[in-house]
């Protein structure tokens, strides 16, 4: 029951795909993340944040 | 009495707006839930990796004559440990990384003392109980002039290169080696037998958690770094960012690991010096951004903050 | 007691230093200005939230001991919280660290709070990097004899033995958490202090 639970749905544990341009390289897994946080970032600065009438009343 | 001017990229204005509500206990305890639930998501999707340590024993079984070889460097002083200078001994030349004048590593001098030939092969060897040709070879050793073992020594390296592994047996076709070749392979079947990795563990106490030996050791051999090149994990293959399998790593060591791929610190012998010290002068930098004029403009300059603050100067605009 | 003598006390000294600079209504307010209205506010407190996760989940680590997670499901889950909540805190932190460089929140007498701020990202990577080498695999394996040369070259390795199992684990679970704890809080204390900064007026002054 404990491997059912707590093992991973999916299965990194094998070699990841690498990206190389001259001497820049980067595996899939940080690529992801990186886009991610900068997705994320763009997000937060674009997205409208909740209470903008409270905030107009309190002017 | 002179009015200081306005810098706009030091002073901020006086907030004589508005005050809105604002549950800051309520937002740090969605903040947790939310990162909690997360973290157990991801954590059920994708687990995390834990590829089991590799012992002496799981090096010589795998790759007997690069543990071999690795420890006829040891003996004859060229392992990477046995010239390394400060921390670990004293060599002579040897200065340790260094930039410009500054060589702090070999200034503070040796704190780890290893002598390799004594601490990764002669004394394992002599705890082993119950060899008396062993110990003959042993005896033999210890009582050599210095000249007769550098004679010994030079003889099996050159031999070494054709070195093969039969029949459980280092096999070595050299000729006035003295005790050398049976140290070797006597070496080798400790280290098959898990003899060694207790041996330079637990050398002087029971309870230990100090694995420095260890690692120097199975380091100064060709298998662990095979095992970390397979896995995209070495210095060229941007390894500090990377982690084993296909989980994502330290993407935050980015710049780190871009700085040892381009010139001068990627053919430097003081390249990890080098490359500390160029970040520790960029983080600097960025730690003392308030203080260093067109650089703390940029925030201003690049406009940026009228999308974070856009409410705000709409609202300025109609009032 | 004379009231004089009382003021000189060091308790008295303190409590009125501490409750002066942060009285408990800026300690926790119910208001903000109304400017505080964008998602890039939420990334400092989701980082904090992080630190709370990754402590909570290395405390279970703690209950066990270190080889737990290696033979048991319920510790290697446990060690996937830890490593996914360290991945979630570097990620609100960097987040975090952009979104108040284009404030320039260091403007108007914030300076400790962004140097503050950048000490704890270093820290960070020291408690991470003693975390990688406190994890008794392979990743350990390889991560400690490599990291060893840049710290022995500075000079570091003469007492700070990345090789050394026990010790690296003792900064990892005693040593550097006291020190971010530490330094988290004086950093919300600074913020609190100084309030989130206002926004750039429109038509400023002179250039840098």
């Amino acid at each position: 029951m404990g491997s059912f639970l707590f093992g991973a749905l999916i299965n990194l544990n094998h070699p990841d795909h690498y990206f190389q341009w001259h001497f820049l390289g980067i595996s899939a897994a940080n690529a992801i993340v990186i886009v991610l946080m900068v997705a994320t970032f763009v997000a937060a600065l674009l997205l409208p944040f909740p209470g903008r009438r409270r905030r107009k009343e309190n002017q | 009495m002179s009015k200081k001017a306005f810098r706009p990229d030091v002073n901020a204005p006086e907030w004589k707006g508005g005050h809105s509500p604002y549950d800051i206990i309520k937002e740090g305890s969605i903040a947790i839930a939310v990162v909690l639930v997360l973290t157990l998501i991801l954590s059920t999707v994708f687990g995390s990796p834990d590829d089991p340590a590799i012992t002496i024993k799981s090096w010589s079984t795998a790759a007997p004559v690069d543990f071999a070889t690795t420890a006829l460097s040891e003996l004859n002083g060229t392992s990477t440990t046995a010239t390394y200078g400060a921390p670990y001994d004293n060599v002579p030349g040897a200065t340790g990384q260094i930039l410009g004048p500054l060589r702090i590593e070999s200034w503070l001098g040796v704190h780890i003392p290893i002598n390799t030939a004594k601490d990764f092969v002669i004394g394992p060897l002599k705890a082993l109980p119950g060899q008396p040709a062993l110990d003959t070879g042993l005896a033999a050793w210890a009582n050599a002039p210095a000249a007769t073992r550098t004679a010994w020594l030079a003889s099996y390296t050159k031999a070494s290169a054709n070195m093969k592994f039969v029949d459980n047996q280092v096999v070595v076709n050299a000729s006035n080696a003295g005790p050398v070749p049976l140290m070797i392979t006597d070496l080798t079947q400790m280290a098959r037998s898990g003899a060694l990795d207790e041996a330079l563990l637990t050398g002087d106490s029971f309870y230990t958690t100090n694995s420095t030996e260890s690692l120097l050791f199975i380091s100064d051999g060709g298998y662990l770094a095979q095992l970390a090149q397979n896995d995209h994990l070495t210095g060229s293959q941007w390894g500090m960012m990377n982690e084993t399998g296909s989980w994502p790593g330290q993407a935050w060591l980015w710049l780190y690991t871009l700085l040892y791929q381009i010139p001068p610190y990627n053919n430097s012998a003081s390249g990890d010096l080098e490359v500390l010290a160029t970040m520790l002068v960029l983080t600097a930098g960025l730690t003392l951004m308030p203080f260093i004029p067109g650089l703390r403009s940029i925030p201003r300059k690049s406009k940026v903050y009228r999308i974070i603050w856009r409410e705000h100067y709409q609202n300025q605009k109609k009032v | 007691m004379s009231t004089s003598e009382i003021d000189r006390q060091w308790t008295t000294r303190l409590r009125k230093r501490t409750f002066g600079k942060l009285p408990p209504e800026k300690m926790l307010p119910d208001t903000q200005p109304s400017y505080v209205s964008s998602w890039i506010y939420v990334f400092g407190v989701a980082t904090i939230s992080s630190i709370v996760v990754v402590i909570g989940t290395g405390c279970v680590l703690a209950i066990f001991g270190p080889q737990w997670w290696h033979t048991s499901p319920e510790g290697r889950f446990v060690n996937s919280l830890h490593l996914w909540s360290v991945e979630i805190f570097f990620f609100s932190m960097v987040i975090h660290l952009w979104g108040k460089y284009f404030m320039a929140a260091w403007r108007g007498g914030r300076a400790l709070t962004w140097i503050t701020g950048m000490v704890l990202f270093l820290c960070s990577i020291v408690t991470a990097l003693t975390g990688y080498v406190s994890q008794s695999n392979f990743d350990s394996q390889w991560i400690s004899t490599q990291a060893k040369d840049a710290i022995n070259g500075s000079g570091g390795g003469a007492f700070f033995n990345l090789l050394n199992g026990g010790q690296m684990l003792m900064w990892h679970i005693v040593l550097m958490p006291l020190i971010l704890v530490l330094l988290v809080g004086v950093h919300v204390v600074l913020v609190r202090i100084k309030g989130v900064v206002p926004p750039f007026e429109e038509n400023a002054g002179a250039d840098q």
